[in-house]
């Protein structure tokens, strides 16, 4: 068994006060008064766990409980205020689908844009291009400016991009519900396909029966603090009865 | 430590196709729209020169001899340095929404603004041999020494670059002020006027210009041409890696922060 996700001890502080300052004037006049450190906010307090190859975590939670920024360290957006976050192999991150979209590029030009910044090369990109329009269901609008999209178009050539390859580790954001109701049941099929080959998977969500149907194990944060931590099915039965 | 760098150039390499991307992006976004498309990048150095020669031809009656050349090897290379740093400055900070999604090294885009700056240059040097063409100055073995300087300018321009990517998120004045600051930058750096009429004292500050010694070091390839010496290239490529090392240094340290801030 290889391990995947090693997060250890990790705490994340948002310093509130200091966030709406962002011009001189005001910073020397909080130095002086000595406020530039006041409002601390952990986000995050003492998480830690492991995931191995092929396992799935679901992260469960109230709204503002520190699931998104639990997932964003993984991703390595954010980087911890304290604790350690390893990772092996790719990440595939479904936090927000398109990332980097030009608005005056076409979708086709996107689409290598896009796979760059996923850190793709431009051939390999190549190979895959058809594929990812064929999933999108955008043949014949390659060449349009993508500001003239629809939002589903957008999110479908999102999804594409992001699961067009099989990823090490595969980070989920309530992304499933993109495009209607016959894209959405393509996608959760994708992701499922995923799953099965092998993908060590973490999956935030509000409902305790999608992580059930997808993770074996689950975490439930409150306050930024782990509230319950074990098999799927106890915790989300904890959740669900809290 | 080795293996640090090992990992360093292991992400360098696999995100060498977006800072490609970025680099065609720049460039293609520029000039979209208009008629002339790339073309700019020649005419636009050619017009200014039009517009500077009338005026200080007939303003000021200096003796400098191919005036045009003078001031084209001189204003190219600030204007390669004030462009990108102008452009770096809002890379982190008009990149924002990107950075929040997914993990990039930080440094593409600051460094890709310089050199997307870096093939305008390339571009707007067509410009200057056609003039230096027209006007029959002597195209001198010493022209193939170009890109020393424009090295020199890169690391000189990525490193204040980073540093001022950096310090813009945390400090937004910054954006207002460089502009004011690069227009006197302009003023007092010897782009269409001789260094001769300063004063002494005028002098001692000059020499602290880094552009200075940069437009210096190209006239001497372009109009006299003889290498500038040995004692030139140590204070350029000084001052540039003395930039760069800063640059570096302050972007590093910062960067883990400017997701919290932009």
């Amino acid at each position: 068994m290889n391990e995947m996700i090693r997060v250890e001890d990790v705490s994340m502080m948002f310093n509130m006060s200091s966030e709406r300052i962002d011009n001189i004037k005001e910073y020397v006049i909080r130095l002086l008064k000595k406020q530039l450190m006041f409002e601390e906010f952990w986000a995050l307090k003492n998480i830690s766990f492991e995931l191995c190859r092929g396992e799935s975590l679901g992260i469960i939670g109230l709204n503002g409980s520190g699931k998104s920024t639990l997932l964003k360290l993984v991703a390595g957006v954010l980087k911890p205020t304290r604790g350690r976050v390893v990772t092996n192999g790719c990440i595939a991150p479904l936090i927000e689908l398109g990332a980097g979209f030009d608005d005056d590029l076409s979708a086709e030009e996107n689409v290598y844009l896009n796979g760059a910044i996923l850190g793709y090369s431009r051939e390999y990109m190549r190979e895959k291009y058809a594929e990812i329009i064929r999933f999108a269901e955008l043949e014949g609008f390659t060449k349009i400016p993508l500001k003239n999209y629809s939002s589903g178009m957008k999110a479908r050539l999102g999804f594409a991009i992001a699961t067009m390859n099989t990823p090490d580790i595969l980070i989920l954001d309530e992304v499933l519900a993109v495009g209607d109701y016959k894209f959405q049941e393509k996608s959760f099929f994708r992701i499922q396909e995923i799953l099965s080959s092998g993908a060590t998977v973490l999956f935030v969500s509000h409902s305790a029966e999608q992580v059930t149907k997808i993770c074996k194990k689950a975490l439930w944060l409150e306050g930024g603090e782990t509230k319950m931590f074990g098999a799927a099915k106890d915790v989300c039965r904890a959740y669900g009865g809290a | 430590m080795i293996s640090e760098i090992k990992l360093r150039i292991g992400i360098f390499k696999k995100y060498k196709n977006l800072l490609g991307n970025l680099v065609s992006r720049d460039i293609k976004v520029r000039y979209r729209r208009s008629v002339l498309g790339m073309l700019w990048t020649v005419l636009n150095p050619l017009l200014m020169m039009i517009v500077i020669t009338v005026v200080f031809s007939t303003l000021f009656k200096q003796n400098i001899d191919h005036f045009p050349i003078y001031y084209l090897s001189g204003s190219l290379i600030f204007s390669f340095c004030s462009e990108t740093t102008s452009n770096a400055l809002y890379a982190i900070i008009g990149n924002a929404s990107l950075m929040k999604k997914v993990y990039i090294p930080k440094y593409l885009f600051p460094l890709s603004k310089v050199l997307s700056g870096l093939v305008n240059l390339g571009f707007s040097m067509i410009a200057m041999f056609g003039v230096m063409l027209l006007m029959k100055v002597e195209f001198k073995l010493s022209l193939l020494l170009l890109p020393i300087p424009v090295f020199y300018v890169f690391l000189f321009s990525t490193g204040l670059g980073l540093l001022l990517a950096a310090v813009t998120v945390f400090f937004r004045d910054i954006a207002h002020f460089y502009g004011v600051f690069v227009l006197a930058w302009t003023y007092f750096t010897p782009i269409f006027y001789p260094v001769t009429i300063l004063p002494e004292s005028a002098m001692k500050i000059m020499r602290i210009n880094p552009m200075y010694h940069y437009v210096q070091y190209m006239r001497t390839l372009v109009l006299e041409g003889v290498f500038p010496g040995i004692r030139e290239n140590i204070i350029c490529l000084f001052i540039a890696l003395g930039m760069l090392g800063m640059g570096t240094c302050i972007f590093y340290r910062k960067q883990d922060k400017f997701v919290l801030y932009v």
